[in-house]
C-alpha cells in the first residue's frame, strides 16, 4: 500500500492537534474510546464474546478439548490464543499465511492473558503427563480501526470469563467426557491490556487506525487485577524515555482498572437470567438436543459465578 | 431407512412435525442485515437456523497478482472460511479442501448475476466468514454475500438467493437443518436467481428417485423464493427506512449480551 496526499494530510493534522494535546476524535490524550460487549455471541463455542473499541470489532470464540499436555508442564493445561485478521476486516488484508504484524497481534495477546496467569493451567490436568485440557481462544477481526491489540485482549478476556467447561474425567487410559457437566474456566485473575502510541512526542491512549498509521512507536501494557503490569510490548521504529514508560506504566494501571470494570459487567459472575444469549427467537432446536452430533455442548446459561480473583 | 446414520431422534412426528418443530415445508429462522461493515465497500449479516455469517465485499478493484487480471472482464474471487470456534471441535483456521470447494461453488453461483464485463481487468473480491455453523451454511453464505455484494453497489442482472431441501424420513423436507443432515438420506442446496429463473448453484449428498429428485429441486427453489425476500427487505431496510442514522446502525445484536454505552 502507498501513501496518498490524504494520508500526508491527515498525519501532519494529527501532528498538529497533538502539540495543542487534542486529537482527531476530540478525545483526551488519556482516553480510550467507547468499548462495548457482546457476550455469548456463538452459542456453539464453549465461551464467546464481540468487542467494539470505537468502530475496530473482533470477535472471539473460545474451545475446550482433552489433548497430550507439553513435554516439559505435564501437570499444566494447555492455553493457546490465536488473533487473525479476516480479509473481510479492510481491503488491504489478504488471504493466505499470517504477515508478521498479525503474527506479533496474536503472540502479544496471549502473552498478556498467559502471564498474568488468568487461566489457573493447575486445574486442567486430568491425568499428570497424560492427558490435561487444552483451551483455544481464537480471535477474528471484522472491522479495523487501530489498536486490535487492545480489542483482541478484551474479546477474549470476555469470552474466557463466560466460558463453561466441559467436564473430562481419566478413565482407561483415555479423556472421557462427563456428559451435562460443566464448570466455570479456572480465572484467577482479569488482564487488561492497555496500549498507548507516541505520537509527534506525545502519548495517546487506545490509537485510531489514522493515529497509529502516524505514530512514532507504541507500548503495550497488560495489568492483572491486583492492579501490577504482567506483561509488555513495543512495537514501532522508534523509541521512548524511561519517563515516558514509566508514565505509560500508571496509565496502564489506572485505565486498565476501569476497562476491567467494564469487562467484568460484561461477562459477569451471572446469577442465571441474564446471559447465555443463544440466538433469540426460533425454539425447538432443543429438542434436537442429545442427538446425533456426539459432543455437541449445548449453550449453558452462565448461572455459577467465575472464581474472579481479588479485584481492586 | 436408507442412507441416514442410526439415531434416536424423531426426524418425523405423526403430526408431520420435524425434530425443531417445523413443518416440512418451512424454512428455519432467517435473518439478514445489511451494511454491518464499516470498511467493507459492502457487507451483510445473517442468522440462519443457527448459522451466523459475515459476508464482506471489495471491488472492483485492482487485481493482485496481476497475472489473473483479464483485459476483458472483471473477476470474481469467493472466500468462505470458518472460524475456529464456529463448530463443536475446534477447526484448524487453515483453510480446508471442503472450505475450497464450496468457495468456488458459490463463487459460479454468483457470476451468472454479476455484471462485471463492465469492469475489465478488475476484481470483486467476496468474503463470507462462518462465525457458528450449523446445517445449511452454504446457502445462508450465498445468500448473505448476494446481499453483500447488492449493498457494495455492484451491478447485477438479479439476486441469488439459496436455500437447502433434503430426504428426512422418507420425505422431503425444505432447509435442512444440521440434526436432519446428520440423520437424514440427502441433501440438497440450491442457489437460484427469482428473476431470471437460473439455478446457479446446485449439489446433492443422497439418494433419490427421480420423482423425488424433481420435488426435492421444486421444494428447495420455494424456499429460495422465501430467503430472497428477506433478502430484499435487508436491503430495503438499510436504504429506504430506519430513522436518523438512515437505517445504517452497525452493531446490531448478535443475539448476545451487551454491556457498554
Amino acid at each position: 500500500m502507498h501513501r496518498t496526499i490524504i494520508d500526508d494530510l491527515k498525519r501532519s493534522r494529527i501532528f498538529k492537534l497533538a502539540d495543542d494535546g487534542r486529537r482527531q476524535d476530540g478525545r483526551g490524550m488519556d482516553e480510550p474510546r467507547r468499548l462495548r460487549i457482546e457476550t455469548g455471541v456463538v452459542p456453539k463455542a464453549e465461551g464467546s464474546a464481540r468487542v467494539f473499541l470505537g468502530d475496530t470489532e473482533v470477535v472471539a470464540g473460545v474451545k475446550v478439548k482433552p489433548d497430550r499436555p507439553f513435554p516439559d508442564v505435564g501437570d499444566r493445561g494447555i492455553f493457546i490464543c490465536t488473533a487473525e485478521v479476516l480479509p473481510l476486516a479492510h481491503q488491504d488484508v489478504e488471504t493466505g499465511p499470517p504477515q508478521p504484524p498479525v503474527i506479533e497481534l496474536a503472540r502479544v495477546v496471549d502473552r498478556g492473558i498467559r502471564e498474568s496467569g488468568m487461566v489457573d493451567l493447575k486445574q486442567l490436568v486430568l491425568a499428570p503427563n497424560k492427558s490435561v485440557i487444552g483451551v483455544f481462544v481464537d480471535n477474528s477481526v471484522i472491522d479495523v480501526d487501530g489498536n486490535l491489540f487492545d480489542a483482541c485482549s478484551y474479546a477474549s478476556t470476555a469470552a474466557l470469563l463466560t466460558a463453561r467447561i466441559p467436564k473430562w474425567e481419566y478413565r482407561d487410559d483415555a479423556p472421557a467426557r462427563v456428559e451435562g457437566q460443566t464448570m466455570p474456566a479456572p480465572i484467577t485473575t482479569v488482564p487488561v491490556s492497555v496500549t498507548m502510541a507516541k505520537v509527534n512526542g506525545q502519548i495517546m491512549v487506545d490509537p485510531t487506525q489514522d493515529e497509529w498509521t502516524a505514530m512514532e512507536a507504541r507500548v503495550t501494557i497488560t495489568t492483572n487485577s491486583d492492579g501490577n503490569i504482567c506483561a509488555l510490548q513495543k512495537g514501532g521504529p522508534s523509541g521512548f524515555t524511561y519517563d515516558e514508560l514509566e508514565r505509560c506504566g500508571r496509565l496502564s494501571v489506572s485505565i486498565g482498572a476501569r476497562v476491567r470494570e467494564t469487562i467484568k459487567k460484561a461477562a459477569p459472575p451471572a446469577d442465571g437470567g441474564e446471559g447465555g444469549g443463544c440466538c433469540g427467537g426460533h425454539g425447538g432446536e432443543d429438542s434436537c438436543g442429545g442427538s446425533g452430533g456426539q459432543g455437541q455442548p449445548q449453550p449453558q446459561p452462565y448461572v455459577q459465578p467465575g472464581p474472579y480473583g481479588s479485584g481492586p | 431407512m436408507m442412507g441416514g446414520r442410526d439415531t434416536d431422534v424423531v426426524l418425523l412426528d405423526k403430526d408431520g412435525l420435524r425434530c425443531d418443530g417445523r413443518r416440512i415445508d418451512q424454512t428455519r429462522r432467517v435473518e439478514i442485515k445489511a451494511g454491518v461493515l464499516k470498511n467493507a465497500h459492502g457487507s451483510a449479516y445473517i442468522e440462519f437456523g443457527d448459522n451466523k455469517i459475515l459476508a464482506g465485499v471489495f471491488g472492483p478493484r485492482d487485481v493482485h497478482p496481476k497475472h489473473l487480471s483479464d483485459t476483458d472482464t472483471g473477476i470474481l474471487r469467493c472466500r468462505y472460511h470458518m472460524s475456529p470456534f464456529s463448530v463443536s471441535d475446534r477447526k484448524n483456521p487453515a483453510p480446508s479442501r471442503r472450505e475450497i470447494e464450496i468457495s468456488k461453488v458459490i463463487k459460479e453461483a454468483l457470476e451468472p448475476a454479476l455484471m462485471l464485463e463492465q469492469f475489465p481487468r478488475t476484481v470483486v473480491d467476496v468474503f463470507m466468514e462462518i462465525l457458528q455453523a450449523d446445517g445449511g451454511s452454504r446457502c445462508a453464505a450465498l445468500a448473505a454475500a448476494s446481499v453483500a455484494l447488492a449493498d457494495a453497489g455492484i451491478p447485477m442482472r438479479d439476486m441469488v438467493s439459496a436455500c437447502a431441501a433434503g430426504k428426512v424420513a422418507d420425505t422431503i423436507v425444505l432447509d435442512v437443518n444440521n440434526e436432519e443432515d446428520q440423520a437424514g438420506q440427502a441433501d440438497m442446496p440450491v442457489g437460484y436467481m427469482p428473476n431470471l429463473d437460473r439455478v446457479t448453484l446446485i449439489q446433492l449428498d443422497g439418494v433419490l428417485t427421480p420423482d423425488e429428485y424433481g420435488l426435492c429441486m421444486r421444494t428447495a427453489i420455494d424456499g429460495c423464493r422465501q430467503v430472497y425476500e428477506v433478502q430484499k427487505r435487508a436491503l430495503a431496510d438499510k436504504y429506504f427506512t430506519g430513522g436518523e442514522d438512515g437505517g445504517r446502525e452497525r452493531t446490531a445484536s448478535m443475539g448476545g449480551r451487551v454491556v457498554g454505552a
